[in-house]
């Protein structure tokens, strides 16, 4: 646990560092296992129990890995008026997962957040750090273009 | 160097890009990014490559005309700049090849021009009816600025109303803040003056700062608008503020969702560092500050003051009761100031220019200005920035340009989940604290989500129960058990489960609810079921009497159909139906099984370029 290491060393081992510390660990790992959290509770002194209760408290971490592609679809006012529940569904059937799932072999993950702040170029999805505006059910197509989840690539 | 000989040198240097450059600004906010921005800038430096123009290509924030993104922005020496708009790759080179190097405009692709002087076919941008009933105050250096270069910041004034307030003691400023009657924009509208005086008044050693960047009401991008685009307006504010009460720590607590936000402000406290703004002996006055960013996780009660705090010190972000108010006992048990984005920003503006500019603008009890997402069914989309007092009206027709395919206005939602839907009779309402708690909204952060007929009432009710169903932290029992019961209700309602003994029940339920809940996310969770079924009460007993959606847009209401008359057999639709829902063959009519169809709407979105042929239904 080299990498962990590297993190831990940025910290005092505060209370308060833990939310940046979870952030960091699951940037770095891109979820969070039962065994980091383990050795977050060793660094911090924060009962494991208790990590887990801060943890599930907040959306953006998560407890399994995530695809290769992370899609998240903003369900914010002005997406839902323009059309986002249309968009997530149309997602949905290109993958062949639901909200929140990760396709068997890995290649996507998808999820509704909340307002992603691009309500101006509704509807709007992040894929891993990119924001896509203006989304229609054709353009979600480009977006999975040539990927079929009954062939899942290897 | 002293202060005043860095600023005249960083605004001689501004000055120059517009006096004697080529410039090309690009808006690459969040919105800029996302419509094709950086695709834009790449096409006019490999354009520029080839030519022996030299010309400075920056990115700038967001200029608020977001509709049109990816906007950029040409300035030639001497010349008034123009602003273009809708900037494809194809425009980006063409724009570089005729204004860049042949010096020649290009009127069809502009949104206006800027600056003195007159150009053949292009309006200037401010005498344009969407800009002349704007007031960018906060917003002023919003797409004119470079915000990852501090000495943008100085050349317009930057930093200068921090300086004053260095010569000021706590009382001078704290006064200065009551004379521009400045109310805190994150929704509630304390006052600032006063909440920094109660910091004061609980005489500890130790106080905080805290400022509140986590924007997370649905519709509302204000706030990372203007960290994107001029970070160093809020880090003086946070300065000026700091000092007032006499804070040495200052934390900025803002959603991870907003990454470039956050990576400007990183930079720009950088630079502040680097310049002597921060740290030990600010500007040699003796005065320290240190700013910690603190990045949400993703839960919006964490707006919510007492459950910002208990995130920042590592715990689960659940509310308190209040009192004891932040300002007594606050972040780590010490009294705390906690001051949204805007309310910073509005701090520098009143050092700047002074109380009396600030507060010159605006109503009686609301003063100066207010900054406003403008979304949902309208024309102009974008961030705008009007004087407290302007009415929605002017808001959504003058600047907004009306409703998209030039529909029919129904309502607009404003105040986040919080707030209220405010029907087409109440639309000269004036936007002012008082004036939006009286028809049944409020102010809020600033979010207005503009609604057309296409938008069913009952389904926003349910949407934002919803939403709030989800966010409620689950520590009291009304939030957590009655925002669920609201909204299996309003579910049913929108599914033909309906009963009109539910629709009894509900402002019973919402009034429970309101008395019970901790804090305001559970007390105002009734808001959009209260301002929904006051206005828009025939919405309600259609679904359940009539079993009816009047906008069709429940999908258990409504069906897709194909217009015999118009359909000429293309085969797009069939082609691209998820469920092959679709029956016909090549320049027949296509007929829509309804036993197969999800309503998707892939047909009805395909074919209203082509022959608007696809029609949604009442199922009746």
């Amino acid at each position: 646990m080299q990498d962990l290491d590297k993190i831990l060393s940025n910290y005092k081992g505060e209370k308060s560092d833990l939310i940046p510390l979870l952030q960091d660990i699951q940037s770095e790992y891109g979820y969070l296992s039962e065994e980091l959290m383990r050795e977050v509770s060793k660094f911090t002194g924060v009962p494991e129990s208790e990590i887990y209760g801060v943890a599930t408290f907040y959306t953006q971490f998560r407890f399994n890995p995530k695809g290769k592609k992370h899609i998240a679809v903003c369900s914010g006012t002005a997406c839902h008026v323009t059309g986002a529940q249309q968009i997530i569904e149309g997602m949905e059937r290109h993958l062949d997962i639901k909200d929140g799932e990760t396709t068997p072999d890995g290649e996507y993950s998808l999820e509704s957040v909340g307002c992603l702040g691009c309500c101006a170029l509704a509807p709007a999805a992040m894929v891993d750090d990119e924001i896509k505006s203006k989304l229609s059910l054709r353009s979600i197509k480009k977006l999975f273009r040539g990927y079929n989840p009954e062939k899942p690539s290897k | 160097m002293n202060f005043e000989e860095v600023v005249q040198q960083e605004k001689k240097e501004y000055d120059l890009l517009f006096s004697e450059k080529n410039a090309v600004l690009i808006g690459s906010a969040t919105c800029g990014n996302s419509a094709g921005a950086q695709i834009a800038k790449k096409a006019i430096e490999s354009e520029m490559e080839n030519s022996e123009h030299v010309v400075e290509i920056i990115e700038v924030g967001c200029i608020g005309l977001c509709y049109a993104e990816p906007i950029i922005m040409v300035s030639k020496p001497q010349k008034p700049a123009v602003i273009y708009g809708n900037v494809t790759k194809k425009v980006a080179r063409e724009i570089a090849k005729s204004h860049l190097i042949n010096d020649i405009p290009l009127p069809e692709y502009a949104l206006g021009s800027w600056g003195e002087g007159y150009i053949d076919g292009i309006t200037p941008l401010l005498e344009q009816k969407s800009m002349k009933m704007q007031e960018r105050r906060i917003l002023r250096n919003c797409g004119f600025i470079d915000p990852t270069n501090m000495g943008h910041y100085l050349a317009q004034g930057g930093y200068a109303g921090f300086m004053s307030a260095l010569e000021m003691d706590s009382s001078e400023i704290i006064e200065e803040m009551k004379k521009a009657g400045v109310r805190g924009r994150g929704g509630a509208g304390f006052p600032t003056w006063m909440k920094w005086q109660f910091c004061i008044d609980s005489d500890q050693e130790t106080n905080y700062l805290v400022c509140n960047a986590d924007e997370g009401d649905p519709g509302a991008f204000m706030n990372r608008s203007l960290l994107e685009s001029d970070p160093h307006s809020v880090l003086e504010g946070i300065l000026i503020a700091a000092k007032a009460i006499g804070a040495e720590k200052a934390y900025i607590y803002c959603r991870a969702e907003y990454p470039l936000a956050l990576e400007r402000l990183k930079i720009a406290i950088s630079q502040m560092t680097m310049r002597g703004f921060l740290g030990e002996n600010i500007q040699g006055s003796g005065f320290n500050l240190e700013i910690i960013i603190k990045e949400g996780a993703g839960a919006f009660v964490c707006g919510e003051e007492t459950a910002l705090m208990a995130s920042i010190e590592g715990k689960r972000g659940t509310p308190r009761t209040r009192p004891p108010f932040p300002t007594t006992e606050g972040l780590f048990g010490k009294p705390t100031v906690i001051n949204n984005v805007e309310t910073m920003a509005s701090a520098a503006f009143i050092m700047q220019k002074g109380a009396d500019k600030y507060s010159e603008l605006g109503t009686t009890e609301s003063k100066g200005t207010k900054t406003f997402c403008l979304v949902g069914q309208v024309k102009n989309t974008g961030l705008i920035e009007v004087p407290l007092g302007t009415t929605l009206k002017e808001v959504i027709f003058d600047i907004g340009g009306g409703i998209i395919d030039d529909g029919e206005f129904k309502a607009v939602q404003i105040g986040g989940p919080s707030g209220g839907c405010i029907p087409a009779q109440h639309i000269d309402t004036s936007i002012d604290y008082s004036s939006l708690i009286g028809v049944g909204a409020m102010m809020g952060s600033g979010g207005l989500v503009v609604m057309d007929q296409s938008t069913c009432m009952v389904e926003v009710a349910r949407y934002f129960l919803e939403f709030i169903q989800r966010e409620s932290c689950g520590k009291c029992v009304p939030c957590r058990l009655g925002t669920k019961q609201m909204l299996d209700i309003l579910t049913d309602m929108t599914t033909g489960k309906g009963s009109e003994e539910d629709l009894k029940l509900l402002p019973d339920l919402a009034q429970a609810i309101k008395k019970g809940s901790l804090c305001a996310l559970g007390q105002s969770s009734p808001n959009p079921i209260l301002t929904t079924t006051r206005f828009f009460m025939d919405e309600y007993e259609a679904h359940i009497k009539d079993g009816v959606c009047p906008a069709l847009d429940c999908k258990d209401f409504i069906e897709y159909t194909i217009d015999a008359e118009i359909c000429d057999g293309c085969m797009v639709c069939l082609k691209s139906c998820p469920v092959s829902a679709i029956t016909g063959s090549k320049d027949e009519i296509h007929v829509i099984e309804v036993e197969t169809c999800v309503k998707c709407g892939t047909c009805l979105d395909l074919c209203k370029r082509k022959k608007n042929a696809v029609k949604l239904v009442d199922a009746k």
